[in-house]
């Protein structure tokens, strides 16, 4: 099996043009993007292209920074996505918990509905949500987005933390109801503690959904000191002149939170998920 | 479960209290969610489909009036809504398919022992950029590249791959080609991470053995690998497809569904329904048929999943 040294040699050749190829697919849009946002608008289409022109520049950033609108998105996504993620973290270990260490009538029957709320399209629930939420009087409010993106993010999360649990031993929460602790003392005491690696996945992966989320986000907001990020940005291209530099300057900035978190966690991130729903 | 110390203590009040507690707490510790599920999922799903069978709802001057299927003998007999419903089955397969290969190929790179394992670290972020992007980003990105003047005209004109400037996304006959190929640029990171974990799960003894009996690497591709990834295979597929059929944003930010309707996705075909025309009882019987098609999918997707186990 073990071939001769220019078999091998032959091999990684072949390998490394292949990755290198490979990062030209995913990296290359990236690299024009992020050079793009430093040019001034005028030299964004300019013949022949260049990744950096004699326009570079930080005005583009300065531009957006230096706007209070454009601050609030960013205000805004941090806010809904942190809140987000609190109560998906919360609420996925409750749930998980129970799935994972109790037997009860429709165990099978929740599990699956909770699965199964995956595949619901989000278009189908936009038509009565609008007015589900005008009448509940959140309509154009944090909780409006909050509570919506908890529909999305808490069954994966629910999956992935269930996931997690059945993988910790019983004998552990077990040994501590002898002991006379309750049921939530075992859960918040002993499984929470050693099950970070789980939770910090499940709040990773709902930080990123709750960023990124377009479609309700746009619906349900009237006021721009509501929107989000990603609506910030359909709201710059919607304008008659295109301002490129700025909308790919904002959409850098807007990228880096997401960028950074996958960077720290990416570990958590990748374990998490093959504990989690994609386990055959 | 009943343990052992349970079962010897008497059956006394206080017991009775515990084990009828015990058997509430679960449900206690899933009410939030349930609850959440219930307001927020259910009675939209309920009233979207009561929406579907009436006409003139929300905004119409006449009493709604109950038509029965009528709606949906409309929609599905619709030139439009066929049109649609072949742009979402072509851009979903085709994306799907693509993602597993690309997601396959990069995750057997990375997965090679002929590499570092700070190499693999480098090339894991790189290949994994395009998932933090969110569509809205990546509608922003591909409009930058693929416009007429844009980079990537120029790259395939320099190198004679066209002979003139090309619209990608306003032309009709190339526009729903270049959504597909976004998307499955913007997709496949999903399914290069997950297989990545699955790849690492494959014990190697199954390798070792497969080498004793004299295996080249395609067979113990063909024969090790792709069995032991086949239940990850078969959850990410469906998984995708579903999320494909309801992409909205990407297509929304990048054509609108145009040029001519040659991008129009059922997602965007039911947002403009109800949102541009009013026709809610329209785009109700459109939503409800999404609906349809992406649980027919999500029951094979829950029969491949196990999380409880039996």
């Amino acid at each position: 099996m073990i071939g001769s040294r220019r078999q091998i040699l032959a091999r990684k050749i072949l390998l490394w043009i292949a990755l290198i190829l490979g990062a030209c697919f995913a990296a290359l849009p990236v690299l024009w993007m992020v050079s793009s946002s430093f040019k001034s608008n005028l030299k964004i289409f300019a013949y022949p292209p260049a990744l950096i022109d004699e326009s570079f520049s930080f005005d583009a950033y300065l531009a957006v920074l230096g706007d209070p609108g454009q601050l609030r998105f960013f205000f805004n996504s941090y806010l809904v996505a942190i809140l987000v993620t609190i109560c998906t973290v919360v609420t996925s270990i409750m749930a998980g918990y129970a799935f994972s260490r109790y037997d009860f009538r429709f165990k099978k029957i929740l599990n699956l509905v909770i699965i199964g709320v995956q595949s619901v399209p989000p278009i189908t629930l936009m038509i009565p949500y609008f007015g589900l939420i005008v009448w509940l009087g959140i309509y154009n409010s944090y909780a409006a987005l909050v509570l919506t993106y908890m529909v999305f993010t808490l069954s994966y999360a629910i999956i992935m933390m269930t996931g997690y649990f059945n993988t910790l031993p019983r004998d552990l929460d077990e040994a501590v109801m002898i002991d006379g602790g309750g049921s939530f003392v075992t859960l918040w005491r002993i499984l929470v503690p050693i099950s970070l690696p789980g939770i910090v996945a499940v709040g990773v992966y709902t930080f990123m959904l709750a960023w990124n989320e377009f479609l309700f986000a746009l619906t349900l907001t009237r006021t721009n000191d509501m929107r989000t990020v990603p609506i910030g940005i359909h709201l710059l291209m919607g304008q008659h002149s295109f301002e490129w530099n700025q909308m790919l300057a904002l959409s850098v900035l807007g990228s880096l939170p997401v960028l950074i978190l996958f960077l720290l966690f990416q570990r958590y991130f990748i374990a998490g998920m093959s504990a989690g729903s994609i386990k055959g | 479960m009943v343990t052992s110390a349970q079962s010897q203590v008497a059956e006394t009040p206080n017991v009775r209290w515990e084990q009828r507690k015990r058997k509430l707490l679960p449900y206690g510790y899933l009410s939030p969610t349930l609850i959440l599920l219930a307001a927020l999922t259910i009675v939209p799903i309920v009233t979207v489909f009561l929406y579907s069978l009436v006409d003139n709802v929300i905004v119409n001057p006449n009493p709604p009036e109950f038509v029965g299927l009528d709606n949906y003998e409309e929609v599905l007999t619709h030139r439009k809504f066929r049109g649609a419903l072949s742009n979402t089955i072509y851009f979903s397969l085709v994306s799907v398919v693509a993602h597993f290969f690309i997601g396959l190929s990069f995750a057997l790179m990375l997965n090679s022992r002929l590499l570092g394992a700070n190499v693999k670290a480098v090339f894991r972020v790189i290949y994994i950029l395009p998932w933090v992007f969110t569509a809205s980003i990546i509608a922003i990105l591909w409009r930058l590249l693929l416009n007429p003047h844009g980079v990537v005209n120029f790259v395939l004109l320099e190198l004679g791959l066209v002979e003139e400037l090309q619209e990608f996304l306003s032309d009709r006959r190339l526009a729903l080609n270049a959504v597909t190929f976004i998307n499955i640029w913007s997709g496949y990171p999903f399914y290069l991470v997950s297989f990545l974990a699955g790849l690492q799960g494959i014990p190697d003894d199954l390798y070792e053995a497969g080498r004793v009996d004299g295996g080249n690497a395609w067979q113990l591709f063909l024969n090790i690998t792709l069995p032991q990834l086949k239940p990850i295979i078969i959850s990410l597929a469906l998984l995708d497809f579903i999320w494909t059929i309801h992409q909205f944003t990407l297509i929304w930010m990048t054509t609108g569904g145009g040029p001519m309707r040659s991008t129009e996705v059922l997602s965007t075909y039911t947002y403009k329904a109800a949102f541009s025309s009013h026709e809610y009882s329209i785009a109700s019987t459109i939503a409800m048929v999404i609906l349809g098609i992406c649980t027919f999918v999500a029951i094979f997707y829950v029969r491949s999943q196990r999380m409880v186990d039996e």
